[in-house]
């Protein structure tokens, strides 16, 4: 019962705060709403017992990700002119089409799943150890696929982020 | 049928207990800006604020009187949400990872399973305190040192996370009571060095304390991120500095040596406190900390975020696996 609370309050929130990202016509509150949902999503894992999911939904979502997403917007400075323009594209001819439609599929989705309000989800406390060893057992494949990706990023990173003048300069000696 | 029932009465006491370590540490932080100017007075060969009071100590009451009159100043020119929600992230952002500190045995406010992992999270949502307040300044300044702060501070954690996993690894458990534990009869440090160098490190950088204070650099920066800030406001963003230096201090204790375990198996310690060692050992890490800042100059900004990438993010991989190495060769069953 009392998972049952945390689940739907923190759902709640979710939902709440993922509307504001959208209807926010400032990007850095449409961000800060974005980091409240994702704490809100931890928040859920952590009541359906995955305290390690939720932890890593804080550190790697909102802590590291969004962060970066932040710090891009900072750079741009994209200020209230920003603001001006989209409180003008957001007309409610713009989005109410769109949103009936969504609207629609989404009654539809809630009567295919209809919540039977008899049974509760099985709690199952997943540590910090289960997710490894589900990571280098059956998923170990997944990984090393990240993995590649990284390192793919890895190397970009380096070529843009080299000293393009010292490499002028061994050149010339060259 | 007394309300009081033993469930009730054990609510309240861990509420208590939750309490008295969250004021414990607000008042400690808060007199730490007046021991860390006097302490770099008598290292300088000043004598630092001594008059309000004997030896200076009610240069605190003195400084917060001063704070609380003081006009709170909002510039017309910010982005007022985020312009104060950023003085409420940097104190409440690390004040919440004491939490999981183990002051005393029994005496934690969560005993989480996922105990180091809850700081690392707190730690990461306390970047938005610089950034919001780098941003919302409106401000040249102020940006350059939340773009400054934001780089710095991410770049620290991806190697603090990594210098603590050697701790984990041997300990087993993110879990901070188990951590503690697993010390009786070899404190961490002694194992786990590297670890213990890498993780001072970054706790300085990513409380942005100097060496490491780039972000409020005050000969290129003005203030920095707080330039726009004054009052109470300010003063959060100050206690919140000094509540970062607390923590880092008491995790450097709680997590390399020994937490409350005194230094050596001796029956004399048993009649001595455990607090008395906790607070020690802290105490001993925050007067490094005035040290640390009374001693080295301020490097530049690319030799900082160097000196992170290039040294100590190798190092603490290495340390990461050679000690997973090790312990599997001595507990081949820890697999």
């Amino acid at each position: 019962m009392g998972t049952a609370i945390a689940f739907y309050f923190a759902a709640a929130i979710a939902v709440i705060a993922s509307v504001r990202v959208i209807t926010n016509t400032n990007p850095v509150h449409a961000l800060l709403y974005l980091v409240v949902s994702l704490l809100a999503v931890a928040m859920i894992f952590f009541a359906l017992g995955a305290p390690f999911a939720a932890a890593l939904e804080m550190i790697v979502y909102a802590g590291a990700i969004m962060v970066l997403f932040v710090f891009v917007v900072m750079i741009l400075n994209l200020g209230a002119v920003i603001d001006e323009q989209e409180r003008k594209w957001l007309t409610p001819r713009a989005w109410i089409g769109p949103s009936f439609l969504s609207l629609a599929l989404l009654g539809e989705l809630l009567y295919t799943i209809k919540p039977n309000l008899e049974t509760f989800i099985e709690i199952t406390k997943v540590g910090p150890k289960e997710v490894g060893i589900a990571l280098f057992g059956p998923y170990v494949l997944a990984v090393e696929l990240a993995s590649m990706l990284l390192l793919a990023a890895m190397v970009s990173a380096w070529h843009l982020g080299r000293d393009a003048d010292k490499d002028d300069k061994e050149n010339k000696h060259a | 049928m007394s309300i009081f029932t033993p469930e009730v009465i054990a609510i309240i006491w861990a509420v208590a207990k939750a309490l008295i370590v969250l004021f414990g540490v607000v008042i400690c932080a808060a007199f730490l800006s007046f021991v860390e100017r006097r302490l770099l007075a008598l290292w300088q060969d000043r004598y630092g604020p001594n008059r309000a009071g004997p030896f200076g100590l009610l240069q605190l009451p003195a400084d917060m009187i001063k704070m609380f009159f003081k006009e709170d100043w909002t510039p017309p020119f910010v982005d007022k949400l985020t312009f104060w929600l950023a003085p409420a992230i940097a104190m409440s952002g690390l004040l919440l990872s004491f939490a999981i500190v183990p002051v005393i045995p029994g005496w934690v406010a969560a005993d989480l399973d996922i105990g180091l992992l809850f700081f690392f999270a707190m730690a990461g949502l306390a970047v938005y305190a610089v950034m919001f307040g780098g941003w919302s300044s409106n401000n040249k300044y102020a940006l350059l040192g939340g773009v400054r702060a934001t780089a710095q501070t991410v770049s620290y954690e991806v190697f603090m996370g990594l210098s603590l996993m050697g701790v984990v690894v041997i300990t087993g458990s993110f879990n901070m009571t188990d951590i503690v534990n697993a010390q009786k009869g070899c404190w961490f440090v002694f194992p786990q060095f590297l670890g213990f160098l890498t993780f001072a490190t970054a706790g300085i950088a990513v409380t942005h304390r100097s060496p490491f204070d780039a972000p409020e650099a005050e000969q290129d920066l003005a203030a920095g991120y707080h330039t726009e800030y004054s009052g109470l406001k300010w003063g959060m963003f100050f206690v919140g500095e000094y509540i970062g230096v607390v923590l880092i201090s008491s995790l450097i204790t709680v997590l390399f040596f020994g937490g409350w375990l005194p230094p050596f198996e001796w029956s004399v310690f048993d009649y001595v406190p455990a607090f008395f060692w906790f607070a020690t050992k802290t105490a001993f890490f925050i007067m490094m900390f005035i040290l640390i800042r009374a001693a080295l100059p301020r490097p530049r900004y690319d030799q900082i975020m160097d000196f992170g990438w290039r040294i100590c993010l190798p190092v603490t991989l290495v340390n990461l696996v050679a000690t997973a190495a090790v312990v599997l060769l001595l507990n081949p069953s820890a697999a």
